[in-house]
């Protein structure tokens, strides 16, 4: 295992590289080798570093010390000083006022990374999940008793949408807009439902919250229910989460006993109760009317749309549909305020998000840290680089329904508004970092292999779509590929994202589009060499075929 | 009026044998008999029993006055619910891209040698039944392997005959 004891980014966007990144850059480079530094510090020019006008920066990491902006010259004293001696150059570090979003974040961080920014997090190991007392005696309930007797139901629902938060489902939808459209929608009653079916692959975030704060969630959803009007919650729990279910049974019945569940909460005339429900294994039911057919007793189709659940949603009435991660960072909001909120992360998604990280890296898990991350520092600073000394292939974000990126995009910043500019998906925060033993092709295939097996077979692009582009994947990956599959995945996946009933479907096309786009030459080395370079596919367990063409066999 | 339909759509069913209305009974007490419960009870038997027998499925759909097509189209949708007998031991294995490139083939491969079944089969002394399954939130551990309840992570090739060894 390769471990570097600093890393040293240096911003390479046009801007940067117009006022002289490249030669701060090349002075750092030759200083570090100067002093014998090159085992010790890893080096790199990346893209955009984040919003400042302190241009050229240089980061250094773990330290997380923002200097700019930097000129050749200064690359001797940098080395020397900060990474030499160990005392950062206060002269040239970025003014605060220079620096905005994830990089005011990471400059007031000074020295304290790899701490993470727990919010979610904050009671999680530290409080005994079963015990309402400790719950309470760590600020719980607070948010709850502040809004019910402190606040009007539509400052609350401001207080969310100035937040600025947004659904940590994967979709991203801004989640104050959801609860004011059910709030302001008829019906004899309304409901609030917590998604908490998280079945997307490579996602624990919401189990691990439920399974270590339930009481967050239990207080979120009342909050919820305040502010729209909703007087009952359920919960869709996937079958799957035995502990999260017991822990929340728990938790609900201790709620009922302490009189912060049911009638007249604080001494208000509001009331709500909470109703666990668990499903019984079917990923289409994260989709959230897919998710309502199920509470109610059906196959877990979704419906059509619209009429949207906001407006027509559970049995018919208003109802919002929010996802368990998403959830708990309402009572943070209701207790600091949103000026607080929007402290953390990036102009376009404030707040922290809890990413799951798992693949080829030193250590996996789950952290939370603010919107705007980049990939190279999650992999660096909380994953603590990659396994065996291999270096980042590309990894897959937001989980099946997300996007396989290549390394070239490890300096993007992890937010809804960069990543959408790329036509990346986020996804549910699930980071799989993959390295160059990972084959795309074959990495792919599984992903279609996951969708043909749920998709739940109502709509036919979906249903034969998915089982078409998988069954051309797994062709090409034994050795069978056709010069005209690219060309068939291509249309598979255009009309997978146009004509499919939901997003099940759709999203199916982002890994097809993501292996063509990226991974066109790994995929014609299937189809027109008959070789895996990555040595991971069937076909590359014939050592014939790839010996005749001298390409080495590994894996 | 729906009672009456699902009778018909009944016919004349086979008195349900004892374990069955038992099975049936405690699902209703605890869930209730709204269209709302049918999963809930569903499930709750599918774990008493191992399975949903046809029995079973009648008797659910008589106790929640509800069309026995619905109960079955349900039974048949949701992979946790059965309606085939299974091994004394459910093997479930995760084949998602998590568990993939972390080894996940090699160990696949191993199950399925010990076991000598194919995917959704059942040895014939009734002990395992082998499926895969998708993520089950364990993939800071992959590959993972969950039998029963009990979740196994971190497994190798090597680990898989001693790890079946445990479950008689």
């Amino acid at each position: 295992m390769q471990t570097f004891r600093s890393l040293v980014l240096v911003s390479g966007d046009p801007r940067s590289l117009a006022l002289g990144a490249q030669a701060v850059f090349e002075q750092l480079q030759s200083a570090v080798r100067q002093r014998g530094l090159e085992a010790e510090v890893a080096l790199k020019l990346i893209g955009e570093a984040g919003p400042t006008a302190a241009l050229p920066l240089v980061i250094i990491y773990p330290e997380a010390v923002v200097y700019g902006p930097v000129a050749p010259a200064d690359a001797a004293d940098i080395v020397q000083q900060h990474l030499a001696m160990g005392h950062p150059v206060e002269r040239l570090q970025a003014p605060e006022r220079d620096l905005g979003g994830r990089l005011a974040w990471l400059s007031a961080r000074r020295g304290t990374l790899p701490a993470e920014q727990r919010i979610l997090l904050a009671r999680a190991g530290r409080i005994d999940p079963e015990s309402i007392e400790d719950y309470i005696l760590h600020d719980g309930y607070e948010a709850l008793g502040r809004a019910l007797t402190g606040q009007t139901p539509a400052e609350v629902l401001s207080q969310i949408e100035a937040s600025g938060l947004r659904g940590r489902g994967g979709a991203g939808f801004p989640t104050g807009r959801k609860l004011r459209l059910v709030a302001q929608a008829e019906g004899e009653e309304k409901y609030i439902v917590c998604n908490a079916d998280e079945s997307e692959p490579g996602t624990f975030k919401d189990r691990l919250l439920m399974e270590s704060d339930p009481h967050a969630l239990v207080e979120a959803m009342a909050i919820a229910g305040y502010a729209v009007g909703a007087h009952t919650g359920f919960v869709y729990i996937r079958g799957e989460y035995r502990l999260a279910y017991a822990r929340l049974e728990k938790a609900i019945q201790q709620a009922r006993a302490s009189r912060l569940l049911g009638p007249d909460l604080f001494g208000t005339r509001f009331g709500f109760d909470v109703h666990l429900h668990a499903g019984a294994g079917a990923y289409i039911c994260g989709e959230e009317t897919a998710l309502l057919e199920s509470l109610e007793g059906r196959r877990g189709e979704p419906r059509s749309r619209p009429p949207y659940p906001v407006t027509r949603g559970l049995w018919g009435q208003p109802t919002a549909v929010i996802n368990v991660e998403t959830l708990a960072n309402i009572p943070p909001i209701v207790r600091h305020g949103a000026a607080w909120y929007r402290t953390f992360g990036t102009p376009s998604s404030p707040g922290t998000k809890l990413y799951t990280l798992m693949g080829n890296v030193n250590v996996t898990g789950l952290i939370e840290v603010p919107m705007g991350i980049t990939l190279r520092e999650v992999i660096t600073i909380y994953a603590r680089g990659m396994k065996g000394g291999g270096h980042l292939k590309l990894a897959q974000t937001g989980g099946s329904s997300g996007s396989v990126i290549p390394a070239s995009l490890q300096d993007t910043p992890i937010d809804y508004a960069s990543f959408a500019r790329l036509g990346v998906a986020l996804g549910s925060g699930a980071l799989l970092i993959c390295d160059q033993d990972t084959c795309a092709v074959d990495l792919v295939r599984v992903l279609l292999r996951f969708f043909r097996h749920e998709s739940c077979g109502k709509c036919t692009p979906c249903r034969v779509g998915t089982e078409q582009a998988y069954q051309i994947l797994a062709r090409v990956a034994e050795g069978g590929g056709h010069p005209d599959d690219a060309a068939s995945l291509e249309r598979l996946a255009h009309s997978l994202e146009m004509l499919s009933n939901c997003g099940l479907g759709q999203t199916a096309a982002q890994p097809l589009r993501d292996l063509l786009r990226h991974f066109g030459a790994e995929f014609d080395a299937h189809v027109k060499l008959g070789v895996c370079p990555a040595g991971a596919c069937a076909l590359a367990r014939r050592p014939a075929v790839a010996g005749i063409l001298g390409v080495p066999i590994s894996g | 009026m729906r009672a009456a339909m699902a009778h018909r759509a009944n016919g004349h069913p086979p008195p349900a044998p004892p374990e069955v209305t038992a099975a049936v009974t405690a699902a209703v007490a605890e869930h209730g008999d709204a269209a709302g419960a049918l999963i809930p009870v569903l499930s709750a038997v599918n774990r008493r029993l191992g399975y949903l027998p046809p029995a079973a499925l009648a008797e659910v759909s008589r106790r929640l006055g509800m069309p026995a097509s619905r109960v079955y189209g349900v039974a048949r949708f949701y992979t946790l619910l059965s309606t085939e007998p299974r091994g004394r031991h459910l093997v479930q294995f995760c084949e998602n891209a998590p568990c993939h490139v972390v080894g996940g083939r090699r160990v696949w491969e191993a199950l399925r040698q010990a076991l000598g079944l194919a995917p959704g089969e059942t040895s014939a002394d009734g002990r395992f039944t082998l499926i895969t399954t998708s993520c089950i939130g364990a993939c800071a551990v992959g590959p993972v392997v969950v039998i029963d309840d009990e979740v196994h992570g971190n497994l190798t090739p090597d680990q898989v005959e001693a790890l079946l060894a445990r479950y008689a």
